[in-house]
């Protein structure tokens, strides 16, 4: 989990992300209050929090869509207000809705992606991709013909051509039934395994729980709290031990029944 | 990154024009109104109409043409908003590209997709009996014009693809753009309407820039009218397009 490779210009050192005081309002409401934390480089970083909490404001704030009022934020050494072109150099943003073109094919969307980032060779990398994510086959049908858990994939696939070193992923499992579900996530640890600091947004606890090496909560504007999850679980009292019988869980009981993992 | 405006836009336009060529049915929607417009003014209303010497449908054209950039625009203005909708802006918005691309990628598939709808609908007009003695001259004088209209109304268009709510509304502000040529000189000269209607016919764009398009077209001098014609296009060319910039900035920051 150290620093990755072919990092552009920018800074292989300190962390991937800094966030400092950071402030936005939109009109009287003040959705982020001073926001702090800051993302070490490689592995993956969930930033936790209810509907409406602030999580969709801070990755478009790193990710140069959107200004802040107040505050500091730096991705890979770069400030977002003063040198957005040094960010978007290292990052790649998967928003919450799959930003996949419906009516190119899943090959011509890779494709596209990596002419503009200028890339040799685009096919063959859009090939690979295509074969690391399972979609050879589905690579010359239109997107808009792929399920839920497809198009995500190739929209986590488009993100990693040019491997930027930082990757937001706001809500990557919103609207995904189990399966695909299970199947996105492996490929977010895969790319924290290539090395990428992956930010990810959730307001599923369990997949924080599954993904994360760190976890921030992100409550009424404000960073309550962050670490492992380790060092959260010793927030609360220890564990009292008590005998339960062990009932399934609907996820355990859809799995026997589907026949899958 | 200004060095690669010129190849991010292109590739980007290559992508939109991908979105037009593989819904040919956006060109032929575009085409029909205008296409219908000529045959039931030419065939049912164009005999009763007193528009001077030369066929109706000659007459008619020139107005004809104009409906049918009014109508393509609102394509522009859908793709656009689809754009926004599906996140696909915010991606390309957040990727190392000269960002600007994005939106002249649309400018530029407008003007690609309605050339082609109005080659379509002249096309039409051949057939149904319009003729043109325009030299060579005339008729690039005849496509600049249409060009410069194009660009014009596709920045109006940006407006409301980058404004609006709902697929219905990014849409709409066309229609006035295509009921604009019903009240001028297009369908029928302007002397026999009366008094309020008269004036506001001789003095909105529609009336120059078909008039124009016509003295072109017939071989007549065209004098100073093809200059009002050219102010309008221009113009509301640069007013759109300044407030096009105001709400792309709105929007990306």
């Amino acid at each position: 989990m150290l620093a990755v490779m072919s990092i552009p210009e920018g800074t292989t050192q300190g962390p991937a992300i800094q966030v400092r005081s950071l402030e936005k309002s939109y009109k009287a409401l003040r959705v982020l209050r001073g926001v702090d934390f800051e993302v070490a480089r490689g592995g993956i970083f969930a930033l936790l929090g209810s509907n409406g909490a602030g999580k969709t404001t801070v990755v478009r704030i790193l990710s140069t869509l959107l200004k802040a009022d107040a505050g500091t934020a730096r991705v890979n050494g770069f400030d977002v207000a003063t040198q957005a072109a040094g960010v978007r150099e290292s990052i790649s943003l998967t928003g919450q809705f799959a930003a996949v073109d419906e009516i190119l094919s899943g090959r011509e969307n890779l494709v596209l992606v990596a002419r503009l980032r200028r890339l040799k060779d685009p096919g063959a990398i859009a090939d690979d991709l295509l074969t690391r994510f399972s979609l050879a086959e589905a690579g010359g049908r239109r997107a808009a013909t792929y399920s839920g858990g497809m198009r995500r994939r190739l929209d986590i696939a488009m993100s990693l051509i040019g491997n930027p070193p930082v990757i937001f992923l706001d809500e990557p499992t919103a609207g995904l039934d189990p399966e695909a579900r299970i199947e996105v996530w492996q490929a977010v640890r895969e790319l924290a395994e290539g090395g990428t600091t992956v930010l990810l947004t959730t307001q599923h606890l369990d997949e924080a729980e599954h993904l994360a090496d760190r976890i921030a909560i992100l409550h009424q504007g404000r960073i309550i709290v962050n670490g492992t999850l380790a060092e959260l679980k010793q927030l609360l009292p220890p564990a009292k031990v008590e005998y339960v019988k062990k009932q399934p869980s609907l996820e355990d009981v859809f799995f026997a029944v589907v026949g899958e993992k | 990154m200004a060095t690669h405006f010129f190849a991010d836009t292109a590739v980007l336009t290559g992508r939109t024009m991908r979105h037009v060529t593989r819904s040919l049915d956006t060109i032929i929607t575009t085409a029909i109104m205008p296409v219908a417009l000529l045959l039931l003014f030419v065939y049912v209303f164009g005999g009763a109409i007193r528009h001077g010497p030369g066929s109706y449908v000659t007459y008619l054209l020139p107005g004809i043409l104009l409906i049918t950039i009014a109508s393509g625009i609102s394509y522009t203005a859908f793709r656009l908003f689809t754009d926004l909708q599906s996140g696909i802006f915010e991606r390309f918005q957040s990727m190392p590209i000269a960002r600007s691309g994005v939106l002249w990628a649309h400018v530029l598939t407008s003007l690609a997709a309605n050339v082609i709808a109005v080659v379509l609908v002249v096309g039409v007009a051949l057939l149904m009996g319009f003729r043109s003695g325009a030299g060579v001259l005339a008729w690039l004088a005849v496509a600049g014009i249409l060009i410069l209209f194009t660009l014009a109304l596709t920045w109006i268009a940006v407006i409301p693809g980058l404004t609006a709510k709902s697929v219905d509304g990014a849409g709409a502000f066309s229609y006035p753009l295509i009921i604009l040529p019903f009240i001028s000189s297009a369908f029928v000269p302007t002397g026999t309407m009366p008094g309020p209607v008269r004036a506001f016919a001789e003095h909105q764009p529609v009336t120059s820039i078909v008039n124009a398009i016509r003295d072109l077209f017939a071989r007549q001098p065209v004098g100073a009218g093809i200059w009002t014609a050219l102010a309008w296009c221009v113009g509301i060319l640069l007013v759109a397009y300044i407030f096009a910039s105001i709400f792309y900035r709105r929007r990306i920051s």
